[in-house]
């Protein structure tokens, strides 16, 4: 351990100002509720858009680039596994059995020299 | 006799007619929505932890301090931007680097803040400023579709909400860093928990063919602009423009209940609950 600095901590001041204002700006402008029905629509449909790109972006493309490189496709046991969780949490409407389902198989996957 | 047979059978007809009043129905419906939350929320944090110990570990590799690892748990709370911080921090990246990168994959929360905004337009103005520090990915997902089923604000679900990956991911982050390498999270396989449960949670969201629509968009755009311009480019892009493919769909007889029905009143669901007698 580094011990105990206070080395990183006005970098952590840095990325806040950097995050809040955009969680928090459309929660304070006044207004907001006299969007127009095509802006609530949109913003509707925004969540779940978000989080599949989120997901998308997280499982097919390589994370363990060197800096500077562009990410590759990944197509293995991770996109399967995810999709996997997708199936189970679309017939279960549950989210912990398809995320520990989808874990429990790229474990397994690897434990085997799968993946 | 028969009076008085007739007046408890007026008064049973009367408690069984409130009991089904619509506020006591509404009382029910949020009751059920919060243990909705409360199960996702658990399994949200059953996957923030391990995710806040590879954090941990990451951070240790990065030579952060132990209060730098629980300051920026705290003060930034966004597990892409503080993973791709602390990959920085390793590499000596500048700060202003730093910055630029968090502000381009935290741009996304702009989204999820307007999105939340029309439930909570009539909270005080100090609470919304507090809600806001604590609008992750994970408390947005929640909260907005604990908002959608009960067709209004709830205080009480949102904090829940926030709790359920606050907690988990600033004492995974400690336990990670104090850990050490003692955890091989890849062999375990808790690599793929974080897209899986965004994937799961963008399903769950998913309520007409409007809404599969904009995530189907959504990965379509964002894979190939992120292989051209790197993973967070990609997000971005696959955030704004998949509702925008949603709304060149015609939307389908399985919609979502038009925002107009509720939202906007923005009723203090913590305070029905306590009147109501709700947990």
């Amino acid at each position: 351990m580094s011990g105990v600095t206070l080395g990183l901590i006005p970098l952590a001041g840095l990325m806040w100002l950097c995050t809040y204002p955009s969680r928090a700006l459309p929660m304070l402008a006044p207004g907001i509720e006299r969007l127009p029905n095509w802006a609530v629509a949109y913003l509707r449909l925004a969540g779940p858009a978000a989080l599949a790109a989120l997901a998308a972006v997280n499982c097919l493309l390589s994370t363990d680039q060197p800096a500077g490189q562009l990410p590759h496709l990944v197509l293995g046991i991770v996109p399967a596994a995810v999709a996997v969780c997708v199936v189970i949490v679309a017939r279960t409407k549950l989210l912990f059995p398809g995320v520990a389902a989808a874990v429990v198989a790229v474990a397994v996957a690897r434990a085997f020299g799968l993946a | 006799m028969n009076g008085q047979t007739a007046t408890t059978a007026d008064t049973a007809a009367a408690h069984t007619a409130a009991a089904h009043t619509p506020a006591a129905d509404m009382a029910a419906s949020v009751r059920e929505s919060r243990r909705q939350l409360i199960r996702d929320g658990a399994a949200i944090a059953s996957y923030a932890l391990p995710v806040g110990l590879v954090y941990g570990l990451l951070t240790l590799q990065a030579h952060f301090s132990l209060a730098d690892v629980v300051v920026t748990c705290t003060v930034v709370l966004a597990g892409g931007a503080q993973f791709a911080a602390a990959g920085m921090v390793k590499d000596n990246a500048p700060w202003l680097a730093i910055a630029g990168v968090t502000l381009l994959v935290n741009a996304r929360h702009l989204i999820y803040s307007a999105s939340i905004a029309p439930y909570t337009t009539k909270r005080p103005w100090r609470e919304r400023a507090v809600m806001a520090h604590f609008l992750t990915d994970e408390t947005f997902a929640l909260s907005l579709a604990h908002f959608r089923r009960i067709g209004r604000f709830d205080g009480r679900g949102y904090w829940l909400a926030a709790a359920s990956i606050f907690i988990p991911w600033t004492v995974g982050g400690a336990l990670g860093y104090l850990v050490g390498g003692a955890v091989d999270t890849t062999r375990l396989g808790l690599d793929v928990a974080f897209p899986a449960a965004m994937a799961g949670l963008s399903l769950g969201m998913v309520s007409g063919r409007r809404d599969v629509a904009a995530a189907l968009g959504a990965v379509a755009v964002a894979v190939p602009v992120g292989l051209i311009g790197g993973p967070s480019v990609g997000l971005v892009a696959g955030a704004v423009i998949g509702p925008f493919v949603g709304l060149a769909v015609p939307a389908g007889p399985g919609a979502a209940r038009p925002p107009a029905q509720d939202p906007l009143a923005t009723i203090d669901a913590t305070e029905r609950a306590a009147k109501e007698g709700l947990p």
